[in-house]
């Protein structure tokens, strides 16, 4: 009998141990998955087979109360989908309606608005950049990351009051102009900002644990990265400039807000930087499109704090007391990819929109999860759902 | 390509499918029927002057007043639609896609209105058909796993239906 036999070679039995496959039940409260995302993980000893996740813990029916209220009264909604780039929602959702409207913003509203959406990127990729280091067991990137967008926050709270859920930007503008000095404050920020990114650079970029960790780890293809509708830096990381690939920015590609006029470069890979166990589409060619997208903000709030004190106009317009009848979807360029609102008014006017509806790209690009974590180990989950940088209020709204 | 030239194209390669087109809307739709829904996007995919690879976005807009005294007044007459919003990657251009359903089919209240899935296009739309599915309450015909994605699997109802009726209590939680 084949058992005897092991017995008495105690090295067989070490190779005839059946493995099972396992479920393992990720979340909703581990710190890792970025909030309240639950993950269950089928696994053959350390390898995953498949990961199926479970939203919906953070759903508060966006939605339906956009469909219940006014564009005005929704905009402190948009706020709370992707909580770490409020402004960036703002703008999102009130540019939809100013399509809907037909409504011109003026030329000072606009570099208003590019300031803010570009400066509230620069925090939400420090988060990003954070809290990715946090997944991978490295804590002190996330002091630096949080020393500086606490001082983004400050600035944002000069501006409007508020640190998270800031409701700034508006249909026909913004809420208000900057107070006094803040151009000035806000150019010294920048200017104590521009160095620190080397930093960043040396703790994680370049780091060896980091490499090994990220390098090669989650590769997405281009043609997956489409086929699931993934955006933004996720996208980005996966395509190949030298094979032709577009720089898919929409910034670049349909600018709004007149970004055209702006002098920046969409990221996309290769990197002649990057270390030699890195491949496009991998965890950290993610991260590395987000650090450098970091510093193309810098540049671009630099230029619209140099035009900013001769722009023409007002910082807001009147907006129509009713919308007029038809349907606008508009998308933005947030720092987490491509978010679109899709705004139907009632062909009798109303004030009250008949349906919103939210893309939220944080949901395309986790759609993705599956896909990319098959094969690969236990401890690599946190890295590859951390290279999504996923926010949960706007995947569940 | 311009709008007027994708849908041009669309008359040529499948005559009599396009049911209605809106160019001149602020994002040029066509409507189709439910039935010729694969056979328009499989063109729109993969034909080499279209390549429409990027799904945006599925949405479920139901049409429906409640209020007797406005009803007359809407505007539209009882409705579901799903809408398709698509963009190609390629040649940059967008493209609305427009299917009108019954509100329930067969005009039996209860049976949700359906139409087929384009999972096998697109893998995005796994999850934005699960998510209408779960708050439009539109069913997929060949959806590979269709459940609910935000609402909990025992909720009843679709909330973001007109007539839905607000629960007052789940699992002993009172609702107001």
């Amino acid at each position: 009998m084949a058992t005897v036999a092991a017995v008495q070679d105690p090295t067989i039995i070490e190779f005839d141990v059946r493995t099972d496959e396992m479920l393992v039940n990720m979340g909703p409260q581990h710190p890792s998955t970025h909030g309240v995302l639950r993950l269950v993980l089928r696994t053959d000893g350390e390898v995953i087979s498949e990961v199926t996740p479970h939203l919906g813990y953070l759903h508060r029916c966006a939605e339906k109360i956009g469909e219940n209220v006014t564009p005005i009264q929704f905009i402190p909604y948009t706020d709370r989908m992707d909580y770490l780039a409020g402004m960036n929602m703002n703008l999102g959702y009130s540019m939809a309606v100013e399509k809907l409207c037909g409504m011109k913003i003026p030329e000072k509203a606009q570099v208003i608005r590019v300031i803010i959406a570009e400066m509230n990127r620069i925090a939400s990729h420090l988060v990003g950049m954070g809290a990715y280091g946090l997944d991978l067991g490295t804590f002190s990137p996330f002091l630096y990351a949080f020393r500086e967008r606490e001082m983004i926050l400050d600035l944002f709270e000069e501006v409007c009051g508020a640190r998270l859920t800031y409701s700034y930007i508006t249909i026909g503008g913004v809420h208000d102009d900057f107070p006094d000095g803040w151009v000035e404050r806000c150019k010294r920020f920048l200017d104590y900002l521009k160095p620190r990114v080397e930093e960043y650079h040396t703790l994680l970029t370049r780091n060896h644990i980091f490499v090994k960790r990220t390098a090669s780890i989650g590769i997405m293809s281009k043609e997956l990265a489409l086929s699931h509708g993934c955006t933004g830096p996720m996208l980005r990381g996966s395509l190949d400039q030298s094979q032709g690939d577009p720089v898919w920015d929409l910034r670049k590609i349909e600018p709004y807000c007149g970004y055209e006029t702006y002098d920046f470069k969409a990221i996309v890979p290769p990197f002649p930087e990057a270390p030699k166990e890195a491949v496009i589409g991998d965890c950290w060619h993610r991260f590395y499109v987000r650090m450098l997208e970091l510093v193309e903000s810098i540049k671009i709030a630099e230029q619209g704090l140099a035009r900013y004190p001769t722009a023409q106009g007002s910082h807001r317009t009147e907006q129509p007391r009713t919308l007029p009848a038809g349907e606008a979807y508009m998308e933005t360029e947030c720092p987490r990819g491509q978010m679109g609102f899709y705004v139907v008014a009632r062909p009798a006017k109303d004030a009250v929109p008949l349906r919103v509806r939210a893309r939220s790209s944080s949901f395309c690009n986790l759609s993705v999860t599956n896909k990319i974590c098959r094969g690969c180990l236990v401890a690599d989950v946190p890295a590859i759902v951390g290279s999504i940088d996923i926010v949960m209020g706007e995947i569940d709204r | 390509m311009k709008p007027s030239d994708i849908v041009a194209l669309l008359e040529l390669e499948l005559p009599g499918k396009i049911k209605f087109k809106n160019l001149d809307a602020l994002d040029p739709f066509i409507v189709i029927d439910a039935d010729d829904l694969l056979t328009v996007c499989r063109l729109l995919k993969e034909d080499s002057r279209l390549r429409f690879e990027f799904l945006n976005c599925i949405s479920g807009v139901d049409y429906l007043e409640l209020d007797p005294k406005k009803a007359p007044k809407a505007g539209f007459e009882p409705h579901t639609e799903v809408v398709y919003h698509l963009s190609s990657f390629t040649h940059r251009h967008r493209l609305v896609v427009k299917v009108i359903l019954p509100r329930w089919k067969d005009n039996k209240a209860g049976e949700l209105p359906e139409v087929a899935s384009v999972t096998e296009l697109w893998d995005t739309a796994d999850w934005h058909e699960r998510e209408v599915y779960d708050l439009s309450g539109i069913n997929f015909i060949g959806h590979p796993d269709l459940r609910r994605i935000l609402l909990s699997e025992d909720w009843e109802g679709h909330p973001l239906r007109k007539d839905y009726e607000f629960p007052l209590e789940y699992h002993g939680i009172r609702g107001r």
